[in-house]
């Protein structure tokens, strides 16, 4: 154990620090739209080498010699820089990896280099409002019909399905095949006739989903990724993406942190919250969860670092559940700070998912807001069927025979 | 940068294991549960035959000059077998004098300590869970010392006592000396029996007047009690596991039951991850003087209270075999009891956290 970085890696995140003086823009590209500045330095970034370092540069990365340790230096300090670094889209952080591990060579160099820089935008189509859980069991069918599929069904709690360019999902394309061995991963342009998005609010008021309907909509059969009927392996890949995308420390800490803040400006019989003896200790046993966190996260970077994932298998299944149960603690924490503010509603700009808490409507959205995570990407009794089963091996639910 | 053990950290915690596994199987652990001694003459120089009595003693002393992980890995072991001895203590004691002791107190005691012939132990809390050095009012006058302490582990077997006095100095005394009087402390964990121990005008050598001696001999043992409640709380889950893939009712295996099997998973939640929360406090006391403190109370708070609160579904999910004297299950669970209290309650450490933040 050495928490110390080597010369190496002090340098390159000098040369990270050093390139990141470039943001935010100056002079006309600041005029720039929001996104179109992101979009600019995040190419800037790849050409750099530090965004995108393991996408092969022939689909538009930055093509790296593979070291988590430099992406986990890129990633803190763009982090702390408040930079557009490796973009965590449903696109960039959900379909390119599983691209890179199951598309063809044409996929991958049509759908990546757009898909990295956030100029294609991308949703996510695997829930039915019948398939929640058992995702596994979804109906949203693809007939084949010549080189073409005909998609015909619906898709649900679908985020950015209005802005998105295209949707990769999960169809059923044989129906009298096993469950899990009917189903087909394909590439859907969203732009097809066909498709209806219907906006569906979240209990925040803000961060809509969508339902998406599939009306006899005609997609050309290159658009699967692996082959007809191994969707659910690809799929797969995609959820581990996922969840580790929902579990992340820094923002733990941050949100902590947060938290601490609102402890300190919180007046409580005159006196600030954080010096009440009660709440002292309440914030010490939230942090002992959050540096749990945080230092098991090392623990199973490191063992990813060495090439030994098997031996921190057991935290890396826990990490999404532990991250989720840690963010309700701390939101529940901060609501009883709130007092009868808690009766406020969520303000406009406070409804985007976790905008920094430093108001207390932004904290009565968080409070409500950090339920998605728990359910998106597997809900937490999923999470611990998974710990309890594939983690200590306890006997698995019995099932009811397929039909 | 790398949070991970070495090959011979691993090895360590193999080579104490397998050597547990065999000399102290949960028959022989319950026969010495049952004595209440909490101390085996052979175990004892089992330990010692393994270096682990000399873990942290620097070389030249006869020691194998390792850090708090080396001792914390080997604690956690220790706790998953629920190990009756006198390590805690001993290796607490030998690595504050190792830190803080001049050239001819650690020339006269260390080569001993390192080989097991003698024992050490901490006297420490007094009346009214006085753990912190700052509240200590043993007194000390020349080279005797005066007042009672209480919770010593192990005092019975020790030749070596590591006292706190006033003004947060520590002195060494010899369990043989003139007016040392000890009596049981009827300690609920028979693995590390607890003892009241009374010094009136006992002869002592009183280490250096330097406040960071027991500031860290404090910190060094809440880690590796951290690491003791991590093994133990381990052990209780994964025995839990094995007993719900075999117990059956209602026609299966309780495993199979959500109720069992989620409430299992929780456990293992609470658990498992703060692995790295006690390997990183060990790191921290030698390596990161601004955070060490901290680290180690947090790391005690959180560990030995949330494996405090395992072991109480653990005894629920036995059902009523989990209730007797006979399940093994409730030596875990006293050990536990013993680490959640020892050298400050979470509410307590969780205070002095909160303090060390600045908040």
């Amino acid at each position: 154990m050495d928490l110390e970085y080597t010369e190496e890696y002090k340098q390159y995140r000098e040369q990270v620090r050093d390139f990141l003086e470039g943001w935010p823009l100056q002079g006309e590209e600041a005029n720039l739209s929001e996104d179109e500045q992101a979009a600019l330095f995040r190419e800037r970034g790849i050409r750099a080498g530090f965004v995108c370092r393991n996408v092969p540069a022939e689909y538009g990365g930055a093509g790296q010699a593979p070291d988590a340790l430099k992406d986990a230096i890129v990633r803190d300090e763009f982090y702390a820089a408040g930079a557009p670094g490796d973009s965590i889209s449903q696109g960039a952080g959900l379909l390119v990896p599983t691209l890179l591990d199951f598309g063809t060579d044409a996929q991958k160099k049509r759908f990546i280099p757009l898909a990295i820089s956030d100029r294609e935008r991308w949703c996510q189509g695997y829930s039915e409002p019948g398939s929640g859980s058992d995702l596994a069991s979804l109906q949203c069918r693809a007939r084949r019909d010549g080189d073409d599929y005909l998609l015909s069904g619906q898709k649900i709690w679908t985020s950015n399905a209005r802005e998105a360019d295209w949707m990769f999902g999960l169809f059923r394309t044989d129906p009298d095949a096993s469950k899990h061995a009917g189903i087909t991963y394909l590439l859907v342009d969203m732009k097809s006739p066909g498709i209806e998005v219907r906006p569906l609010k979240g209990m925040t008021g803000g961060m809509e989903f969508n339902e998406v309907f599939f009306d006899e909509v005609r997609v050309p059969s290159e658009n699967i990724v692996g082959r007809e009927g191994e969707g659910w392996a690809v799929s797969r890949a995609t959820l581990i993406h996922e969840r580790n995308l929902i579990a992340s420390p820094t923002m733990m800490r941050d949100t902590f942190n947060d938290l601490v803040d609102l402890a300190r400006r919180t007046i409580i019989d005159g006196r600030p919250a954080l010096e009440d003896l009660g709440v002292r200790r309440r914030l010490v046993e939230i942090e002992g969860y959050v540096r749990t966190g945080e230092t098991s996260n090392m623990l199973q970077f490191t063992a990813s670092v060495r090439g030994e994932p098997l031996k921190a298998m057991r935290p890396m299944m826990m990490a999404k559940l532990y991250s989720t149960d840690t963010m309700q603690r701390i939101v529940r924490c901060a609501y009883d700070l709130l007092g009868a503010e808690a009766m406020y509603s969520p303000a406009p700009e406070d409804v985007a998912g976790w905008a920094r808490n430093a108001t207390s409507t932004g904290w009565v959205e968080a409070y409500m807001f950090s339920l998605g995570p728990a359910i998106a990407g597997g809900a937490s009794n999923i999470q611990l069927n998974i710990i309890g089963e594939r983690g200590y091996g306890l006997p698995r639910d019995p099932r009811p025979p397929e039909a | 940068m790398d949070f991970g053990l070495s090959e011979e950290q691993e090895l360590l915690q193999e080579t104490v294991r397998g050597y547990l596994a065999n000399e102290c199987p949960p028959s022989r652990q319950r026969e010495i549960f049952d004595a209440g001694s909490g101390y085996d003459e052979a175990l004892w120089r089992g330990l010692a035959e393994m270096g682990l009595t000399g873990l942290a003693i620097p070389e030249v002393y006869g020691g194998a000059e390792l850090e708090v992980l080396d001792l914390a890995l080997t604690c956690e072991v220790l706790g998953e077998f629920g190990f009756p001895s006198p390590f805690l203590g001993h290796v607490m004691a030998a690595s504050a004098l190792a830190a803080g002791g001049d050239s001819d107190q650690q020339a006269r005691w260390l080569p001993g300590l390192a080989d097991g012939s003698q024992i050490a132990t901490v006297a420490l809390c007094e009346s009214n869970s006085a753990w912190a050095p700052q509240t200590w009012a043993c007194r000390l006058s020349g080279e005797t010392l005066s007042g009672s302490k209480c919770f010593v582990p192990h005092a019975d077997a020790a030749d070596l006592l590591l006292v706190g006095v006033e003004g947060g100095r520590l002195a060494l005394v010899e369990t043989s000396a003139a007016g040392v009087a000890m009596e049981s402390g009827e300690g609920v964990d028979r693995s590390r029996p607890v003892f009241r121990v009374d010094f009136d005008g006992a002869p002592c050598v009183p280490l250096a007047d330097d406040p960071r001696i027991a500031g860290r001999l404090c910190d060094v043992g809440r880690v590796l009690v951290s690491a003791d409640a991590f093994g133990a709380a381990t052990h209780l889950v994964e025995e839990t596991v094995e007993y719900a893939k075999t117990r059956e009712q209602f026609g299966q295996k309780i495993g199979q039951f959500q109720a069992v099997k989620h409430q299992l998973a929780r456990l293992a939640l609470d658990i498992e991850p703060s692995r790295a929360l006690f390997w990183y406090a060990a790191y921290a006391v030698d390596h990161l003087p601004e955070d060490g403190t901290r680290a180690a109370a947090l790391a005690k708070s959180h560990i030995s209270d949330r494996a405090m609160e395992a072991a109480r579904a653990v005894v629920e999910l036995h059902g009523g075999y989990g209730f007797t004297w006979e399940c093994d299950v409730q030596m875990g669970f006293k050990r536990l009891m013993f680490d959640r209290a020892f050298l400050g309650s979470p509410d307590r450490l969780r205070e002095h956290c909160a303090d060390l933040a600045g908040w």
